[in-house]
């Protein structure tokens, strides 16, 4: 049966990155992962199971879910590094630990109030002005959160990672404003 | 003679053992039925030649039913036991049906779906669709000479849990093993990908008779990857025909209409509606039964000028489609224009503007759905042949979450996740020695419950009893491949699978479902407000309870003085609790925490004291 020799080499206990195929770190092949979820799919799919009897066709479910949910964590920069902390025993704190530099908080609050002045205002240049300031200021911290996960700085790169967070949950509300200004 | 040949699951059998597969288009205004052969999709007629079935019932008094062009030839004589558009009342209640008030029917409010009075008795609207699905059924069993092994429907990208599990049940009414609800545009997208090799973004546009759709897909080596998929599951061909219908009746002058004269009238504005997209003007003639008669004049600019806001209204989900897909109007390689409502030219138009590119439309936009339906389904019933070698991964399209306290919405799945998809989440209970509770499961974008559609109310119940806050009950949430819903519950720390109970729910508005992405961006900041607001008030209640709780249980831990300390600040924050400003119940709770900090210390200590004493010494 296909489904059960399926089943053995994906071995279930398997992490993410095992699962995929791919070092254990941050760095990551995009193609390449994107490539080996197709082939997984194409292996564990619901669809490739429709004629089946009712539990292969659980198992191909359950399968395929696994693989989505690992796709997922991989594929998002900040959901690879949460993974890869958990991995090596740190919990990255997002619910309990809110301490940031002051430096960073302050320019947050300052962030968040030229973002409302520019939605209140329908600046759309603004927006698009921070957008891209935002994207840098991400790109800087993904790399810095590279480094530090390369060299096992786990508690820095957490804290790294709380940051991210907040980028993440400003650009989601940048993206709000956005659809707002457009209806 | 040839050597034993084994067929794993997957692949072709030979040719004799080919399992006969259909795909079928459950459309709102007509139906299709198509299936594979020799290896082409082909769209299944019936005996006068024609492939589209008008999706229309029609209830005698003896039982019988007439489905199709017999039905619609009579539906204006008859209107109250000719159920048209059926696809609009799926998974519905009564309140969520528009326009309740212009309809013929005889509504019955029952749980979960409203159901219609008929001459016949009272149907659901399950059972209604079964009736075009029995209809197309016996046709395909007719050409193909065999009996169906199974049978791919199509949904609305759009459509709720409800919905879907509906079409379901319809299709198994019918007696079909339905192998796969498919979303349409993806149908459609299927045979318009396979059809022209095609490779990168593509977008579905499919306006059909009652629903919109837009989905967002990739195409890559075979694999069709729906990145996002948005739409409103009540807009559709019908409402332009509605809008011609009102202008009519407004340059005509007529007094309120009967239900058949209503029905003829529509139909009238429907044959105008679509003569315009090829003329410049079309004439409404009609005699009524009042004695009156009809004949105005409607030009193709007055028909576009009245139903632009109805095209205007796609464009929104459209563009947060292509937003949530993460991609801009200038990565989509190709438009697919689905649905017989593209047809328009201003529609054409808009969509051309948009995505600054001429849409695609060398399908024919009435059968792509059923095509594309029939190509998977044959694929599903083990048909595979040798360039079938695709795949199909689909989304969901509305956030799954559950009711929270203080009637807030907890997203546990969010929209357009690739199915299939699971989370479990874990819950605790809030009373000593609790043993059941209540989950409520709701679809929607909006942050509070009562905005969101209410699927299913979970009871749980044998959870072992525990000290507040000790049990743990995991539940998990599986969307399966057609986009439905399963909940599982177990206790964690005693691994006892708890018993789930579903309530079907009421449904919602029909608004509410169309208007859920579009309002959560209205509203997002009142919500926000008060959802900080109600965050708090929960805080606060679940604050005093716990002081209460612990000043009676450690009452020798205070002092007289220290207690009356707590007391007063427990009073203070209780006074704060009905205001509207969270601030001022956030400081009123870190003054508790403050005053209790102490006392906390103390009995945290005397709680290890009291675990340690109760192990065995080896285990230390």
């Amino acid at each position: 049966m296909r489904l059960r020799r399926e089943l053995q080499r994906l071995n279930l206990d398997e992490n993410h990155f095992q699962l995929f195929g791919v070092p254990a770190r941050f760095e990551l092949d995009t193609g390449a992962l994107e490539e080996r979820y197709r082939e997984l799919q194409r292996e564990v799919h619901p669809d490739r199971f429709a004629a089946a009897s009712q539990a292969e066709q659980r198992i191909s479910m359950q399968l395929a879910t696994r693989v989505n949910e690992a796709y997922q964590t991989l594929k998002s920069p900040l959901r690879r590094a949460g993974y890869l902390l958990l991995l090596n025993g740190v919990d990255p704190e997002f619910e309990t630990n809110t301490a940031m530099p002051p430096e960073f908080l302050a320019d947050q609050m300052e962030k968040r109030e030229a973002l409302e002045a520019a939605a209140a205002a329908g600046d759309r240049e603004g927006m698009i002005a921070f957008s891209s300031e935002l994207r840098l200021e991400q790109d800087a911290l993904l790399a810095r959160i590279r480094r530090q996960l390369d060299t096992s700085d786990w508690a820095e790169a957490a804290a790294t990672l709380r940051q991210l967070k907040f980028l993440e949950k400003l650009g989601e509300d940048i993206a709000a404003a956005e659809e707002r200004m457009e209806s | 003679m040839a050597l034993l040949q084994i067929s794993e699951p997957g692949q072709s059998p030979a040719p004799h053992e080919r399992r006969l597969a259909v795909g079928i288009d459950l459309g709102t205004t007509n139906s299709l039925v198509a299936t594979v052969r020799n290896g082409i999709a082909v769209v299944l007629n019936d005996r006068e030649g024609q492939g589209l079935l008008p999706s229309i019932v029609r209830y005698f008094r003896d039982g019988r039913t007439a489905v199709g062009r017999e039905a619609e030839r009579e539906q204006a004589r008859d209107p109250r036991n000719t159920v048209v558009s059926v696809k609009r009342f799926m998974g519905r209640g009564l309140k969520d049906v528009v326009h309740v008030e212009n309809s013929p029917y005889d509504f019955v409010e029952s749980p979960g779906m409203v159901q219609l009075r008929t001459a016949a008795g009272v149907k659901s609207p399950v059972e209604v669709s079964a009736e075009i699905l029995k209809t197309l059924r016996a046709r395909a069993e007719e050409a193909l000479a065999g009996e169906l092994s199974g049978a791919v429907i199509t949904v609305p990208a759009y459509f709720d849990d409800a919905q879907r599990q509906a079409t379901k049940d319809a299709g198994q009414l019918a007696g079909l093993n339905v192998l796969r609800l498919l979303n349409e545009p993806t149908a459609a997208a299927i045979a318009y990908g396979l059809d022209n090799a095609a490779e990168g973004v593509y977008a579905v546009y499919d306006l059909g008779g009652g629903t919109f759709d837009i989905s967002i897909l990739k195409l890559s080596r075979g694999v069709f990857e729906v990145m996002a998929t948005n739409g409103d599951a009540a807009l559709g061909g019908d409402d332009f025909d509605q809008r011609l219908f009102c202008w009519v009746v407004e340059r005509a002058k007529l007094a309120p209409l009967s239900a058949e004269d209503t029905r003829l009238l529509l139909v009238k504005s429907r044959e105008a509606k679509e003569f315009l997209t090829g003329h410049g003007e079309a004439r409404i003639a009609a005699p009524l039964s009042s004695g009156e008669t009809v004949d105005v004049t409607v030009t193709q600019r007055e028909f576009q000028a009245m139903t632009q806001p109805l095209v205007a209204k796609t464009l929104g989900p459209t563009r947060k489609a292509l937003r949530d897909a993460r991609l801009e109007v200038g990565d989509v390689k190709g438009v697919v224009m689905v649905g017989g409502a593209t047809r328009m030219p201003h529609v054409q138009r808009a969509v051309g503007e948009l995505f600054r590119q001429t849409p695609l439309n060398n399908l024919d936009p009435d059968k792509v759905v059923a095509l594309g339906a029939a190509i998977q389904a044959n694929v599903l019933a083990g048909n595979r042949g040798a360039g079938d070698d695709w795949l199909l991964l689909d989304v969901i399209p509305l956030s799954l979450g559950i009711e929270t306290m203080g009637g807030l919405a907890e997203k546990v799945i969010p929209r357009n996740s690739t199915l299939p998809v699971a989370r479990a989440q874990e819950f605790t209970t809030f009373r000593d020695g609790q043993t059941a509770m209540s989950i409520h499961v709701v679809q929607g974008e909006r942050e509070l419950v009562s905005d969101c559609r209410s699927l299913a109310r979970f009871e749980l119940h044998g959870i072992p009893p525990m000290a507040a806050g000790a049990a743990r009950i995991r539940v998990t949430f599986q969307v399966d491949a057609d986009g439905l819903l399963a909940v599982s519950a177990r206790e964690a720390t005693t691994g006892v699978n708890a018993a789930v109970a579903v309530k079907p729910s009421y449904g919602l508005t029909d608004a509410q479902i169309t208007q859920m992405l579009k309002d959560s961006l209205d509203h997002a900041r009142g919500d926000v407000q008060l959802r900080v607001l109600r965050e708090q008030q929960v805080e606060g209640e679940r604050m005093i309870e716990a002081v209460e709780h612990a000043l009676r249980d450690d009452a020798d831990l205070v002092s007289a003085e220290e207690q009356g300390v707590v007391r007063a600040e427990l009073e203070a924050l209780k006074k704060t609790l009905s205001c509207n400003d969270h601030r001022t119940i956030k400081s009123a709770i870190e003054r508790v925490n403050r005053v209790t900090e102490a006392f906390a210390g103390r009995r945290m200590d005397r709680a290890v004291k009291r675990a340690l004493a109760g192990r065995k010494v080896e285990s230390l």
